[in-house]
């Protein structure tokens, strides 16, 4: 039981370690206004990878989660740019991602295809779409009369702390509340344990399925709003790649990608590490192009010595 | 005993796992041209023994001698390259490829450039599978053959590689009556052979049967090494649970209810024109050989398989069924023979195993679970059903099989069934468990509980059921009550031969 317990707490343990060496080789790591710089650009991967937590607990993964950030992100972008209210572009901009999650989730339960092969699929669909519904120019929403209230999502600060941030906090208070709390989080992590077993307690298999891309869609749609908003634009291109740093993200934070096993904290803690690595390389002036091999490097060590321990 | 000297010696071995004693100076002897039966409960401590003779675990104390020389096992590789092979419960070979492939992998035979040499593999292959005396075709694809079949690829696998040793795990679990034979033909054979074999198994009367010896554990304990021929089946299950078991089966006479369940012509894919019924507080057994359909017929009452005609009427209604989730609101439950694949969540607590079914009835404000009323309610199926666990947050693919059997019957009885479906549900549980589990089904008969209850055990059956039914070709072949019910009624209805015993 201790064992477990340590083991629990080992992202974490990794995260402070991670934390103390940056600050001894840079002390500028530790003021506040770097660290509140580094949640706020954590809170879009972390939120992301809170979906993907969900998605990889039942055993499954969740490609597409970039291209319906960049979709969502046109979407809300064009509605403020066109003078919508402020609440209109949430809610039609979080159900658009919420129903694209859904339906992918569809493809993979009601129509049997393996979760890669299905997300794959609307990844690159969803990036064709984005692409042609913004004809490969970046929208502009820092036009209109709903745009201020737009900005004030990704770029404004209540009590001195970024939107986001709270915005990551009550994601992740949300999703452990309803993994470890509610019915639905038991039948999550048995469907990831043993989907025919499952069944066979009747439980209504394919639904959760499905309802677990839907969370990952709305949750990516939400970090599409916060990434809009913060840059007054919305980029085409936007999001590419983020799937891997959601998935890195749970997987450092120790949820097994076999599904049934994992916990939503560590994927926060797993997303930290990862905004804490970008921001240390980008404080010590390492060339982007270095970051890429570093962050690769990073992510390789932290699962090899989780390995270990097992 | 006999002055023979043994090929193999592990002796005072000791294995630790966290919290536990697994091995606690045990020993085991295997001679030359002998089978050895490893018998004991589950948890007793078998698989461990075996699983560091394979050099999957390490032992901590004691030594492994072999012909004289002390060894140090590392690995699965290293035992395999020292003679000992294990033909594990669950058979490990890839279905994907052909039989000459499995039996060769890792050590196929090359040419020159490193290409492999087929027709001496399949020449090879077939020398060694004609040896066991099979017909199996070493060309086929392994996935094509019968579990059975499969097993003998398993030993020509191991003597492929001059194995001195064989360690058989439960062999005949998965097999027919047929196949089984076949089985103890080949053992017999790799005695004379001068093999030394070690036979694990539940099923005592193979071992008087096939074993030379055989050595007892208990609770990783070492009771005793004795000849099969100085022993007797009771005596060896007193070595197994260290007391007396009277009374195998405990049977305690249905008290007339009304009646439950009414299954009328019941068709759907896997079974025909189904006709029986089931009253309250009775057990209704159902034989069968294997492929019968006995476990279709439940997973269709069950939901599992969409029923095409016919009616099934409960407490008087017709009701209908169309997925599991149907069948536990109108008061089915069914526990599967397959506890590993279908029935549990390995990965999962033994509190979220049990109270899967139902979390329903503890969901309070906000969707959340009553966490207290949950544990209160696991740990009265602890108590009721004696499940052995540290506690309620225990993985459950920590426990033993007897113990995780109860964890499936506690999820089927969780929902509150009015019809409880047992497919084998004493199997790969040990006797002690076993005894256990009897008394539990007679408890819930007493309750009121209808029970049917397929086993391909016949003492099990006729022990412990008011009523037999027999299943020949996907349909009911006869029903025997127990007064007229025989192992011999049921075999001849179970192969098809109905009309002569209905006069």
């Amino acid at each position: 039981m201790n064992k477990e317990r340590l083991n629990r707490l080992k992202p974490l343990i990794g995260l402070l370690i991670f934390s103390a060496i940056i600050s001894i080789i840079n002390p500028r790591f530790l003021s506040i206004f770097n660290i509140l710089n580094v949640l706020r650009q954590t809170s879009i991967n972390a939120i992301i990878a809170a979906g993907m937590t969900f998605v990889i607990l039942t055993g499954g993964i969740d490609l597409s989660v970039g291209s319906v950030l960049a979709f969502c992100g046109a979407v809300s972008a064009a509605m403020v740019s066109s003078g919508q209210p402020l609440i209109v572009v949430l809610i039609v901009t979080l159900i658009t991602g919420t129903m694209m999650g859904l339906l992918t989730g569809m493809i993979i339960s009601r129509g049997r295809v393996q979760a890669f092969i299905a997300t794959l699929v609307t990844m690159t669909i969803v990036r064709g779409a984005t692409l042609v519904f913004t004809q490969g120019k970046p929208i502009n929403a820092g036009v209109g009369k709903a745009s201020e209230a737009f900005a004030w999502l990704g770029g404004g600060y209540i009590l001195g702390i970024p939107v986001p941030v709270y915005l990551m906090i009550l994601v992740y208070g949300i999703s452990w509340y309803t993994l470890h709390q509610t019915r639905f989080g038991r039948y999550t992590y048995a469907l990831g344990g043993n989907e025919e077993a499952a069944r066979m307690s009747g439980l209504a298999t394919k639904k959760l399925k499905t309802m677990v891309y839907g969370i990952s869609g709305f949750l990516a749609s939400l970090s599409g709003i916060i990434m809009t908003s913060r840059l007054s634009s919305a980029q085409p291109t936007a999001g590419t790649g983020y799937e891997l740093d959601a998935i890195a993200a749970v997987v450092l934070g120790g949820t097994s990608l076999t599904g049934g096993s994992g916990r939503i904290l560590g994927t926060i803690v797993g997303a930290l590490i990862i905004g804490i690595l970008n921001n240390a390389l980008n404080i010590m002036n390492v060339s982007s192009y270095f970051q890429m091999i570093a962050k690769g490097a990073v992510i390789l060590i932290a699962v090899l010595l989780d390995r270990k321990n097992k | 005993m006999n002055e023979k000297k043994p090929i193999l010696k592990m002796e005072n071995i000791t294995k630790r796992f966290p919290g536990v004693k697994a091995l606690d100076s045990v020993h085991l002897n295997v001679f030359k041209g002998e089978v050895m039966a490893l018998l004991g409960e589950n948890g007793a401590g078998k698989s461990t023994l075996m699983k560091i003779l394979s050099g999957v675990y390490q032992h901590e104390t004691g030594s492994i001698i072999m012909n004289g020389n002390k060894l140090k096992i590392t690995s699965p590789k290293n035992a395999m390259d020292l003679g000992i092979a294990i033909i594990h419960q669950e058979l490990n070979l890839i279905p994907e490829l052909t039989v000459g492939e499995n039996i060769f992998l890792g050590k196929e035979p090359v040419k020159s450039i490193k290409k492999i040499n087929w027709n001496k593999l399949y020449k090879d292959s077939d020398a060694l599978l004609t040896r066991l005396g099979t017909l199996i075709d070493s060309k086929a694809l392994t996935s094509s053959l019968s579990i059975g079949d499969q097993q003998m690829v398993e030993i020509a696998k191991a003597l492929s590689s001059d194995a001195e040793i064989l360690i058989l795990d439960e062999p005949t679990d998965a097999l027919t009556d047929n196949e089984a034979e076949n089985l103890f033909r080949v053992i017999l054979e790799l005695k004379n052979n001068g093999k030394g074999l070690v036979y694990i198994s539940h099923r005592l009367p193979e071992v008087f049967k096939i074993c030379d010896r055989v050595t007892v554990l208990r609770d990783g304990q070492f009771i005793g090494e004795k000849l099969v021929a100085d022993m007797n089946e009771d005596g060896i299950i007193e070595m197994m649970v260290g007391r007396k078991l009277t009374d195998q089966i405990p049977f305690s006479p249905h008290k007339s209810g009304e009646v439950l369940l009414e299954v009328k012509d019941l068709n759907s894919s896997v079974c025909n024109n189904v006709n029986f019924e089931i009253k309250k507080g009775e057990i209704v057994g159902v034989a069968g050989l294997m492929g019968a359909g006995r476990t279709e017929m439940a997973l269709t009452l069950y939901g599992i398989y969409p029923s095409n005609s016919g009616q099934i009427i409960l407490d008087g209604e017709e009701i209908y069924i169309e997925n599991p989730a149907k069948a536990i609101s109108n008061g089915i439950a069914y526990v599967s023979e397959d506890r590993k694949q279908l029935g549990l969540f390995l990965g999962l607590t033994v509190k979220d195993n049990i109270t899967l079914p139902a979390l329903k009835k503890f969901e309070k404000l906000l969707f959340k679970t009553d966490e207290i009323e949950r544990n209160n309610t696991v740990d009265d199926f602890i108590n009721q059903l004696t499940i052995k666990t540290p506690d309620r947050d225990q993985l459950v693919g920590n426990l033993s099989g007897g113990n995780q059997q109860k964890i499936s019957i506690a999820r089927g009885l969780i929902t509150k069934p009015k019809l409880l479906i047992l497919d084998e549900p004493t199997r790969g549980v040990d006797v002690g468990a076993k005894k256990e589990i009897y008394k539990l089904i007679n408890k819930f008969k007493d309750d009121g509980l209808a029970i049917l209850m397929i086993s391909s055990e016949m003492p099990e059956l006729l022990g412990i059921s008011d009523r037999i039914l027999v299943m020949h070709k996907n349909s009911i072949s006869g029903e025997l009550s127990r007064e007229k019910a025989s192992q011999e009624a049921i075999m001849r209805m179970a192969v098809g031969l109905k009309e002569k015993i209905s006069e």
